[in-house]
Order: C-alpha cells, then structure tokens, then sequence
C-alpha cells in the first residue's frame, strides 16, 4: 500500500509573503509604502533585559510600604524654570495635524492628572493642548509651521528636534486629507497640500551653529526655559557630546521603534538603530562628560510597561517618553473598532494607516465626525489610568532591586538574556559575569 | 535714547532691557554701540521700540521680532530676522545666508546682497534685497513676498508653496515646480508699493515675476524624478 505524502508548501525566507506582495504593490502603484508607526521587525529590547531582585546581598524595599520616590527634575543646567514632574513618563511630540484636537486635548489631560509633561508636534500649538497641559513642552522642528514667540514664552520648556527615531535624517509629512482649513492655517499652507516637512532646521547647519541658536532661543525666553535637544538614535554617543556642548539642558534620545504620523515603511525599518543600544552609548557620553543627571536623558521609542520604564531607567535614563503606547491608552486599535477597520482593510491591532485620516478611533484624523468619536476627557482619564499603572509597575520592580527612588535603579540591577542585548545594553549574560566586547 | 555700550554691556543686557520694555515702556529709541559682530541682538523684542545697532551684527539679529523697528549700519550674520512676526528690519550692508528664514510678517529691507537661501521656508513676510541673492534661494516658500533687485542663484523658489518671487536681474536657475508668471497691471501696481515703501529707486515693472506651477502640492507618481 503505497500513500502519496501531502505536498508541503515551502515559503521562501529571502521572499516571503509579505516581501512579495510589497514587490507586487509596488509594480502596480509605482510609489513608496507611506505608513504610522513604528519599526514592526523583531529587535533587541527591554525585552531582552532582567531585573535582578534583591537577594543575600541586596535587600529589598517592602512593597507598599516603603517609599519608592518618582519624581524628576528637568533642565537645571541652564534654565531659571526647570520642570519638576511627579512621575518619569513624559508624552512625547505628536502634532496637532497628525492627532486630532480631541487627542491632543486628551494627551494634556492625562498627562496633568498624572503629574507629567506633554510635548506639541510639527505645526504648532493649539489652545486646547496648553489649556489643559500643567507642563507643555513646545517643538522647535526644521520646518518651524505654526512657530511663534509668543506660543515660546507660553511654553513650559523648548525642544529642538533634530530627528525622530522613526526617520533620522529624513523628513516629515502630512498628507492632504489632513491638511484641512485648522491645520492649513496653523502652518501658512494651502488647503489639501500634501505638506512636507524640510528635513533639516533652515538657519543652522551644524553643532556650531546649534550653540548659538541655543542661545538665540534662551535669549528670547529671557533663560527661563529649559531647552531640550531631540535626536533620533543613529549615532547617540558623537549627537549627545554635540548637543551637551550646544549647550542643551535636556537630551531625548528616541529608538527605531519610536512611532510617525507618516513616513515611508522602508524609512521606518531600515534607518536609525533601537533604544536598547542607543542608551549606553548616550550615558558612556554624558559621563565622560560629566554631565550625567545634570543633562537630563529622556529615552522613547517602543517603552510599553512598568519593566521598559525600570530597565530605561536603570541603564542610566533620567526619563522616558511614550507615543504609540499613549494613543493606544486614548483608544487606538481598539478591538470594538475591529469591523471598522476591516472595512478599510486592516484589523484591530494591526492599524497603521495613521497617515490618511480614516482612523475609526478618532485620534489621527482631522475628520470632523471621527473626532467626536474620541472624548477628550474619558481619553484622558485613560491615559492617566495607563500612566499610574506604568509607575506602578516601575516602582514595584526598583523596590524589589531595594532602590527607593527610581533613579537609584542602576546597570547592575540588570542581566541580558542573549548575547547581542548583553553587548547592546553593556550588561552581563545572565548567570555569567561576561559583557561581550567589555570583560572576558 | 537709550544707548547699550557692548565695551561694557552684554548681549543679555541688551535684550533684557528690550524685553522689559513689553511690561514699562520707557524709552522707544535704543543705540547700541560696539556690536562687534555679536549673535542674537535685538532677539524676542515685543514692543514698538526703534533699534539702531551701530556696526555689524552675528547670527539671529532680530530673530522673532515683534512690532519693532531695527537697522543695522553694518553686515549681519546667519538668519537676520529668522521668524519675525512683525515689524521692520533694514541691513545697511548686506546679510549672510537664510535672512528672513521662516519669518511670518514685517518687511526686512537689505541694502546689499544676501546669501544662500535668502527667504528659506518664509511664511509672509515681504523681503526686498537691493543687490543679489544667494542659490536655494526661497526654497519652500510659503507666503509673503520676495523681491531681488540684482539676480538670483540656483535652484530660485524650490517646492515653492504661495510666495511671490520678483526678479529684476538674472535667474542662474529655476528649482522645482517654481516657474515664471505674467507681470500683470496688479503685480506692478503692488511691487511698486512695496519699492516705495523701501526707498530703492527701482521701476517695478522693469522685474519679472515668478511663483508656484502647483504641480508638486500632491504626491503623484508622474512627479517622482522632482521630488
């Protein structure tokens, strides 16, 4: 008795299905992915890495009794009015333009309830975002849309964007559908454009350049705020030095992981590097210059619970700062909006489609009647709820390392679980006292 | 009138004072004497005060002025009025690169020539330049008024948005999607407005006029090799 064994289909590792349908899109469209988010590969993460908890040699903090201090200090380097936030999670620049101005007001909300800053984006600031934000940290992007100095003296702190994770190096856009009367008017564009960001600041070209118009910014603000310089991770060691000699009181340094309103896919998952090895080498560079905790390093890019936000910390970050996870706390992708997204071809967990407007959660759109759908208070309360639970889990995690402040969180309360985030992150192989290209 | 001596004053000094100006009017006339090539003079003014800077000037003179009146007998540096709002700024000499970059209102009259990106990424202010521009010249410009009385280098009015380009000399190039328009009676009659006001002696319609094709406003395939 002879059965033909079934045929077993071999799918192609070099061209898989994706990969050919991306090659199959592209011959019938003839243009480039456009997308939101963040790098969808697998990476080298916090994931990677282990808390140690207390042991023989550590002893731990009980758990809901003992302090676990959460606060932080930003830019008293230079500024007369650093920012002192109660927690170390800060909301990271979306635009208005991008987010609806029911998002943005709802980021302002959660934030100030739980006791941290939110940032504006490309494109200005909206009076709903400074009115219902305790700390607002305004933009100062290449394309300078809807920048003014009054909306700077209004401002909590400055932040000098250089590049974002998603992009360095490349630009931004906002496609037409988004770019309605509000949004045209903010930014001096016509209405529909498909407006682009330039990729670099018009007026400096270079760290040289940057120390001065440093200084502009602090002479127009009469050195009242902080200024925060904002890189996107491709070669943080040589940017932070560059930056902390320009004289910046805060650097914030964001991962590959870091999301966009809207860049092209292969930008998103071929450029920069992730937060994971980002960080040391920010640290190895505040240190060498003796400037670490008194630069202040904002990390992003993928921070998602308690652990990201206690391992952030404890490779030597003053702060983290959250995007995607933030509009996913307001309500993106959520699974009641599944048969919506369907109908637009995606799927609850899977929408990325930031870039055109459609969004059934009502947060990256400017369409009028999705907007409505996002309430700004209930978004905010669920944003704050998500920021407590983050602290929350933050603070768990340093207790048990027997730290009584999240900044005492340090690199030997870490282990990596491979090798390459052993020699990502600077810390040893788990159950070894190897850090590859540091100790043998 | 009110005179900052930069031999014993300092650029915050000087900017300090003009900012409390915004909560005491005190004095309207300011001189600085000594300027010396220093960065950021007269930046973040919000008031309608006259400054006369006394030599020349670094980067970021008058950046972000508001409602101020600001000469400068002398060369400015990098980015003379980058983002003003409002306003008048004249450069007796002429102005490295990326003058009037970004800026939103006012008019910024410069005497001589002005350098690469003269009007980068401008947003509706109106600038006369009484010699020559540099190349990248009003690269994404958004609204407001350029206008050369010499010549343009390369790449003039790249991805232009809404701003009005008027040339009287020559143009080395055009950048993309920026292309030569019709002087029309309405043109002439607001450029010669515009020449008045600047007191360049200049026949309005001896310039040409350039602006937007519009055919990169939205991303289309066709376009691709322009972008």
């Amino acid at each position: 008795m002879s059965e033909k064994t079934p045929p077993v289909l071999r799918e192609s590792a070099t061209f898989d299905r994706l990969t050919i349908q991306e090659i199959q899109r592209a011959a019938e469209t003839g243009i480039y992915d456009i997308r939101g988010g963040g790098t969808k590969r697998k990476l080298p993460h916090f994931d990677d890495l282990l808390l140690l908890g207390a042991s023989v040699s550590r002893y731990p903090l009980e758990g809901y009794r003992e302090k676990c201090g959460t606060d932080v200090i930003l830019g008293n380097r230079f500024a007369k009015k650093p920012i002192h936030l109660k927690i170390p999670v800060t909301i990271a620049g979306m635009s208005f333009g991008a987010l609806s101005a029911n998002a943005k007001e709802a980021l302002g909300r959660g934030a100030t309830i739980a006791g941290t800053s939110t940032t504006t984006g490309d494109g200005g600031m909206t009076p709903e975002e400074r009115g219902q934000s305790q700390h607002l940290v305004y933009q100062y992007l290449p394309s300078r849309y809807g920048m003014n100095p009054d909306d700077l003296r209004k401002a909590d702190a400055i932040e000098i964007v250089l590049g974002q994770g998603a992009k360095p190096g490349g630009g931004g856009m906002l496609l037409g559908m988004k770019v309605t009367e509000r949004v045209a008017g903010m930014r001096t564009l016509p209405i529909g454009v498909d407006q682009r960001s330039a990729c670099r600041h018009p007026d400096w070209t270079g760290p040289d350049d940057l120390a001065i118009k440093i200084a502009e910014i602090r002479e127009i603000t009469d050195w009242e705020k902080p200024i925060y310089v904002k890189i996107g991770a491709s070669r943080p060691y040589y940017d932070v030095k560059l930056a902390v000699k320009a004289g910046a009181d805060v650097i914030v340094l964001d991962g590959m992981q870091g999301g966009t309103a809207a860049t092209q896919e292969v930008f998103i998952e071929h450029v920069g590097i992730p937060i994971l090895p980002a960080i040391p080498q920010a640290v190895q560079a505040l240190q060498e210059m003796g400037m670490h905790r008194k630069v202040q390093l904002i990390v992003s890019g993928g921070i998602r619970n308690g652990a990201d936000v206690a391992k952030a910390m404890a490779l030597g970050a003053d702060a983290v700062a959250i995007g995607t996870a933030a509009l996913i706390a307001l309500g993106d992708n959520h699974p009641r909006l599944d048969e919506e997204l369907k109908k637009i071809g995606s799927a609850a967990g899977f929408y990325d489609d930031w870039q055109n407007g459609r969004d059934p959660a009502g947060i990256t759109t400017q369409d009028p009647e999705l907007s409505k759908r996002l309430d700004p208070i209930e978004g905010g309360r669920r944003l704050a709820n998500y920021l407590r639970v983050l602290v929350l889990e933050a603070q768990t995690m340093a207790r048990a390392c027997g730290k009584s402040h999240l900044h005492n969180l340090d690199p030997e309360d870490l282990v990596a679980l491979t090798v390459e985030s052993a020699a990502m992150a600077r810390v040893p192989l788990a159950g070894t006292s190897w850090i590859p290209g540091k100790q043998y | 009138m009110k005179t900052i001596d930069f031999s014993t004053s300092t650029v915050r000094d000087l900017n300090q004072a003009l900012h409390d100006q915004v909560k005491n009017l005190e004095e309207r006339e300011w001189v600085v004497m000594h300027p010396n090539g220093a960065h950021n003079l007269a930046v973040g003014v919000n008031e309608a005060v006259s400054v006369d800077i006394q030599g020349h000037a670094g980067y970021y003179c008058a950046g972000m002025n508001q409602k101020a009146s600001v000469t400068v007998h002398g060369n400015v540096g990098v980015g003379c009025a980058e983002n003003m709002m409002s306003g008048y700024v004249r450069v007796k000499g002429s102005a490295s690169q990326a003058a009037g970059a970004t800026a939103h209102g006012g008019l910024l009259v410069i005497e001589g020539d002005a350098g690469a990106r003269c009007g980068i990424s401008m947003k509706g202010i109106d600038i006369v330049v009484g010699g020559s521009i540099g190349h990248m010249s009003c690269f994404m410009g958004q609204a407001g008024r350029l206008v050369v009385c010499g010549d343009a280098g390369d790449a003039l009015g790249d991805s232009l948005y809404e701003t009005k380009i008027f040339v009287k000399g020559k143009v080395e190039s055009l950048g993309s999607d920026c292309i030569e328009k019709e002087m029309r009676a309405e043109h002439i009659e607001e450029l010669q407005e515009l020449l008045n006001r600047t007191g360049f002696n200049e026949k309005a319609s001896d310039f040409k006029r350039y602006g937007s094709a519009r055919q990169l406003y939205n991303f289309k395939v066709d376009n691709a090799s322009a972008y």
